[in-house]
């Protein structure tokens, strides 16, 4: 670990990815994430055979990504929201031909060309596939600036050993803001394993091909149930969580990334009033952290779940909870970021529900937003 | 896993009649089945064979399609120029898009139309390989053309293989950014109408516009000296690229009976007398 440093989010993350010996970058200027490939290419300039390419398109820089993975190189693409729609078509590739990549959203406002403020809007689009077929991507969400440093690596070792791709999703927000980081030390390049798939001209071996076409149904089949044995093997071994003064909470807030921030300032107020609520921050979005979540649905009164979007991440903490506690939402889309204080407002107003109706009181989870946005 | 080459079957029947599918029934090969392949080879000197770069698999395409020619003049420039060990080619989305099972090199496969730019992410990993895309005129110059245009305007030191025959091929015969005017598709039944369905694109003249574009040539496999021709270009091509000047292309007319609705001596007539009237067989651009 090096000394603590002041960075922005965006700086952080290529600082990051270059510690993981990433040496290959390809994007497309958006906002709010344009200062990554500022930052990569600045850097890339004073490196030796490290490859940046502003190309034509995100859809280009995807598939720059492709050829530059089956290449061997650890290679990363970021984007914002309306580029992370036009990457899909590469992302799905990657899944299907089973190549590792990295690729970093910073979720602005939507749909559409929305805005540049800081949203979580594309939960559904980053865990729930994005492109077509049958397939997963893993999706870290890191909250803080430490964070972002370290679930940067992770993200490449992941990809690299799961040959998949990795999301890392961040808001303009996170990306904005400035945070000491202590930055691990670079990777030896030696140490990484090596890739036996890769493609770099058939010397001295057989030729190879990589590939995610199938034209005869049950080769794809036989695919199709390969990917899902992997993908299962990793709802096993990556899911990741924060669970924060919830060992005698009677409710629990369920929010992550910048929005988790926000909720953690909201248990703080309402602590300091006596209410025991503490805070369940998924940190890896795929796989979802379903197992402590529903542990600790058997115990508490009522979850809320709070996303700067319409709730999207709700349907994951429904499906984890299944019916044992009531769960209620808040969320400010479009591109608003709450304030502690008005989270403490909402977590008092479900709490103080929960206490007079008793956690059976199942309110339709929207129910709740429009009251506690009329209190405020 | 084993891959098997599972051809689809194809969305337009063969023509029949007079003059039309000859050698169809009748194979050659099963007319002189009976000589011992190898026998008395001792005396003989060997004269022609399989290229090293291509796999001892038979080709899929209709009879009288140019794409085996192509793969084979391919093929041969690859083990002439002694580069087989160090390629990497990227096939499209099309008829070529089981080039894979062809050419015996590491292939990675592509999306549709966006072959240029992964072709440039390997290249600029492995900048001493040589890199070649394969691809057909809907993937090239209709849904690729902003990554092929810009990898061109880049300089990369790949070599692109457009192989254009007018029409969507694979997926049945539709109108291409290359279909001439006038011609029938199966999506311009009265014909290609420019004012409607828009003109033929020519790429080439597009490309030799990018300063980073250093050679492309125009070339056909409708007649014998066209396809040594065609393999000259394609030799220059990989040249220019082992050279490290630029991108480098060679647009090849080729023949489609099948969604021409043409018997092959009429598919390549219809090259040499209609196509080059649209897509003149010339050099484009040289500043090798």
């Amino acid at each position: 670990m090096g000394p603590k440093v002041l960075m922005r989010g965006t700086h952080v993350l290529g600082e990051a990815a270059i510690r993981a010996r990433c040496g290959e970058y390809f994007g497309y200027p958006i906002t709010p994430q344009n200062e990554l490939p500022e930052y990569v290419a600045a850097a890339f300039a004073k490196m030796d055979d490290a490859v940046f390419i502003q190309a034509e398109s995100e859809l280009a820089s995807i598939n720059m990504v492709i050829g530059a993975s089956v290449a061997g190189a650890r290679a990363m693409t970021s984007s914002s929201s309306p580029g992370i729609s036009l990457k899909q078509e590469g992302i799905s590739y990657l899944a299907g031909m089973e190549l590792p990549a990295v690729i970093v959203n910073m979720m602005r406002g939507g749909p559409g060309l929305g805005n540049i403020a800081p949203s979580q809007g594309d939960y559904f689009q980053s865990t729930k596939g994005g492109g077509h077929g049958d397939y997963r991507t893993i999706v870290l969400a890191p909250a803080y600036g430490q964070e972002i440093a370290d679930m940067t690596r992770q993200a490449f070792d992941l990809a690299d050993h799961y040959c998949t791709p990795v999301m890392i999703l961040g808001d303009g927000m996170m990306g904005q803001m400035m945070e000491p980081v202590a930055f691990p030390d670079p990777i030896d390049p030696a140490s990484l394993p090596k890739k036996k798939w890769v493609l770099d001209g058939a010397k001295g071996r057989p030729s190879k091909i990589v590939r995610s076409l199938w034209l005869d149904p049950a080769l794809e089949e036989e695919v199709n149930w390969r990917l899902f044995r992997k993908y299962r093997a990793i709802e096993r071994e990556v899911p990741d969580q924060e669970m924060y003064l919830t060992d005698d909470a009677d409710m629990i807030v369920v929010a992550y990334g910048t929005a988790a921030r926000i909720a953690k300032g909201g248990v703080h107020r309402v602590r300091d009033m006596g209410l025991r609520v503490g805070l369940y921050r998924p940190k890896t979005l795929w796989p979802f952290p379903s197992a402590p979540l529903a542990k600790l649905s058997r115990r508490v009164g009522s979850m809320l779940v709070f996303e700067m979007s319409t709730g999207q991440m709700l349907e994951d903490v429904r499906l984890a909870v299944e019916g044992r506690c009531n769960v209620s939402f808040y969320g400010r889309p479009g591109g608003i970021v709450s304030t502690p204080e008005e989270l403490a407002r909402v977590i008092t107003f479900e709490y103080r529900k929960m206490d007079s109706s008793g956690p059976s009181a199942a309110a339709s989870s929207h129910e709740s937003q429009d009251e506690a946005v009329r209190s405020a | 896993m084993k891959a098997k080459c599972e051809v689809p079957p194809h969305p337009v029947p063969l023509p029949q009649g007079e003059g039309r599918g000859e050698g169809i029934q009748k194979s050659p090969l099963q007319k002189h089945s009976p000589v011992k392949i190898g026998e008395g080879v001792d005396q003989v000197k060997k004269i022609f064979t399989r290229p090293e770069s291509l796999k001892e698999t038979q080709f899929h395409y209709c009879p009288g399609c140019g794409h085996s020619i192509i793969h084979r003049l391919v093929a041969e420039v690859i083990d002439e120029l002694g580069i087989r060990d160090r390629t990497i080619g990227v096939p499209p989305a099309g008829c070529a898009v089981l080039a894979y099972n062809y050419f015996d090199v590491d292939m990675v496969e592509a999306p549709h139309g966006r072959a240029a730019a992964v072709a440039t992410g390997v290249k600029r990993i492995l900048p001493d390989r040589v890199v070649f895309t394969y691809q057909g005129d809907g993937d090239i110059a209709a849904i690729g053309t902003a990554e092929t245009v810009h990898a061109a305007n880049r300089g990369e030191r790949i070599t692109a293989v457009f192989v254009n025959n007018a029409v969507y091929g694979m997926t049945g015969g539709q109108m291409a950014p290359t279909t001439i005017p006038g011609q029938v598709t199966t999506t311009t039944p009265g014909g290609r109408v420019p004012l409607r369905d828009g003109n033929p694109l020519d790429l080439s003249q597009m490309l030799a516009t990018a300063a980073g574009s250093v050679y492309i040539e125009r070339t056909s496999v409708s007649r014998p000296k066209f396809i040594l021709k065609t393999k000259k270009a394609l030799k220059k091509a990989f040249q220019v690229q082992l050279d490290d000047l630029g991108f480098s292309m060679v647009e090849i007319l080729s023949p489609c009976p099948t969604n021409w609705k043409m018997s092959p001596v009429e598919a390549v007539k219809w090259v040499d007398e209609t196509m080059t009237q649209y897509f003149p067989l010339k050099v484009i651009k040289d500043v090798a």
